[in-house]
């Protein structure tokens, strides 16, 4: 069953694939931070933002379980 | 680079060492079940880690000499190609969330304790399973090799075992004496072992790579010193190959490389036994999702000792076997008790995901070779014998890797490890989440990837290696150069949709499929779920 929270969660996981995928979108060495180039902060970054989606589905799987056991009316956790 | 023993470094590195081959014993008495003879015991931990315990164990299998000692080598040896490793990991959370939960689900539920029994229950067949189990077992090996590699660099980099020109016996004593604690508290402990030899790891990993990550750019002058002397370095021609050593960002011919190495690497990792083992250790199928989020933390670690490459460089460490790179750094840059931590850590942090692949394999060859096939009616002390046994042939199948192949390239091991266990992808992951694939055409499709992947990388030379010399070839129909592991991935996949059309056209026997769609969702707490019990008698929940 599709539903908008399964949505954002396909969403979610699906992001870093396309972000890290796509090489050439970060192969380059400027704007470097604090002396690192761009290609090393940038997907390091990633590990964060990744990190950040990840939870953020986690979240809404719980809540969408929890609304699928209270429709079944067995909410026993 | 051998300028006599480092006493001080070493006196610290043993004293750790001896550290955690005590906890290694007493781990036998940590949390201990009824019956320590069954495989479910010894070989799972009887299955009741919570999410730290699990975030250790994962952790453990997949940070490893791998992160410490490969990974910073290859960026020290080409710069930017070698940084791959972090997308990698950045990509594997995400598959685990997807699709562990699913697996755990249904092995609570039957009690499969490895992808061969799950593989069989799914598909009814014997031949698939085998396949598998001999896949995973043969991957695990390379990988396991890799390990004993980052902690012969360790003890090369501190004077033991001496250099190149003694005997083979005293340069690899050390090597030998590591691998046989290693072995003996593996053998009286079980998982329990690297479980709790864990926590000393990754506390020691965390505090040298905190220590590191600030001290040593600080006395090499800041990044952008870093970084220009390291573009410097790259800059220059290799004489073996007549280009430019490597770059600070992949060029274009690179970028197919990096992409496929780094999806390549990421599908392959929780096909690993030994991923699988720790995955369904956990409590319940909400520890595993927790879990994928705060893993990530590894990552950001992996990523920042992939920058100790460079700062080697900048350093000016010169080392013929790139796999010295970091634990020269290491001595060259701290006091020599601090180096001897560091080396501890790196050491240690090599053994648990040793141990840990070993008992993973080991259990594979138990379940489904020698009982599935061998003696059907071995019984549950037999079987935690022989898994006990064979963790300990897996250990000198690696040994015998290590001491015969080429090491300077080390992550090219666990490369190798890809191509093969990737191939098992599609029985596994497409058998959670569909029963349409036909057996034999998974049988079919894996063969095919298998032979590819094996002879392709038979075919890549290296400047010092005639054969298995690298793990990226030109992918056929598109040119570019591609992770081999990939590319047998996706003829492997093309042959088994092929075939499952054929056959199912014309109505080949599919195979008995003894679960149901809410296995797969079945959570601890819900009937028949396996919690905290493991079976009276090891593999009798079929």
């Amino acid at each position: 069953m599709v539903t908008p929270a399964r949505v954002v969660i396909g969403l979610c996981l699906s992001a870093p694939f396309v972000a890290m995928l796509w090489v050439g979108s970060y192969a380059r060495t400027d704007p470097a931070f604090i002396g690192i180039p761009f290609f090393y902060w940038y997907q390091m970054l990633w590990v964060l933002v990744s990190t950040a989606l990840t939870v953020v589905a986690y979240k809404l799987w719980q809540r969408d379980q929890r609304a699928r056991a209270a429709a079944r009316g067995g909410a026993r956790r | 680079m051998n300028d006599g023993v480092n006493g001080v470094a070493l006196a610290v590195f043993i004293f750790f060492f001896v550290l955690v081959t005590a906890m290694g014993f007493l781990a036998a008495r940590w949390r201990r079940a009824a019956n320590e003879h069954s495989l479910d015991e010894w070989g799972l931990g009887g299955r009741s880690f919570g999410t730290w315990v699990t975030w250790f164990l994962l952790g453990g299998d997949l940070y490893t000499a791998y992160t410490f000692v490969a990974v910073p080598a290859a960026i020290y040896a080409a710069g930017a190609a070698g940084f791959f490793a972090v997308p990698y990991t950045i990509l594997v959370y995400p598959l685990i969330f997807t699709f562990l939960p699913r697996l755990w689900s249904v092995s609570h539920r039957h009690g499969y304790v490895t992808t061969s029994d799950f593989v069989r229950g799914r598909f009814g067949s014997k031949g698939l399973s085998l396949a598998v189990a001999v896949t995973g077992i043969l991957a695990t090996m390379p990988y396991i090799a890799l390990q004993l590699v980052g902690i012969q660099a360790v003890l090369d980099v501190m004077g033991v075992g001496g250099g190149e020109d003694t005997n083979w016996f005293v340069k690899d004593l050390p090597l030998l004496i590591a691998f046989g604690v290693l072995a003996a508290y593996t053998y009286s402990s079980g998982l329990r072992a690297p479980a709790l030899i864990a926590f000393v790891k990754d506390t020691l990993i965390y505090l040298v790579i905190a220590v590191a990550i600030i001290y040593i750019p600080i006395k090499l002058g800041g990044f952008d010193d870093i970084f220009a002397r390291a573009s410097e370095a790259y800059g220059e021609t290799n004489p073996a190959t007549g280009a430019p050593r490597g770059s600070l960002v992949p060029g274009e011919a690179g970028q197919w490389t990096y992409a496929t190495l780094a999806l390549g690497s990421a599908l392959a990792l929780f096909m690993y036994p030994h991923s699988i083992t720790a995955t369904l250790s956990s409590r319940s199928r909400e520890v595993i999702r927790r879990n994928t989020t705060i893993l990530p933390l590894y990552s950001l670690m992996l990523g920042l000792l992939a920058l100790l490459g460079f700062m080697a460089i900048a350093a000016g460490v010169e080392v013929s076997n790139g796999q010295l790179a970091i634990p020269q750094l290491f001595e060259n840059m701290f006091p020599a008790w601090f180096a001897g931590v560091a080396f501890a850590a790196i050491g240690i942090g090599a053994l648990v995901p040793a141990a840990i692949m070993s008992i993973a394999a080991a259990n594979l060859f138990t379940r489904n070779i020698y009982k599935d096939f061998l003696r059907p009616d071995a019984t549950p002390a037999q079987e935690t014998k022989v898994s006990k046994v064979v963790s300990l042939l897996v250990k000198v199948g690696a040994l015998a890797f290590v001491l015969t192949m080429d090491k300077t390239v080390a992550i090219n091991f666990q490369l190798l490890g890809g191509i093969w266990i990737l191939q098992t992808f599609p029985a596994l992951v497409g058998g959670l989440f569909t029963r349409w694939f036909h057996r034999w055409a998974l049988l079919a499709g894996w063969a095919v990837g298998m032979v590819y992947g094996t002879v392709a990388a038979y075919g890549v030379a290296s400047p010092t290696q005639k054969h298995f010399g690298g793990s990226s070839e030109e992918i056929p129909g598109i040119g570019e150069i591609g992770y081999i592991g990939l590319t047998a991935f996706v003829l492997n996949a093309l042959v088994t949709i092929g075939l499952t059309f054929v056959l199912r056209a014309v109505r080949a026997p599919e195979g008995v499929d003894e679960t149901r769609p809410q296995d797969y969702t079945a959570d601890a707490g819900d009937p028949g779920v396996e919690v905290e019990l493991p079976p009276a008698t090891a593999g009798s929940a079929h």
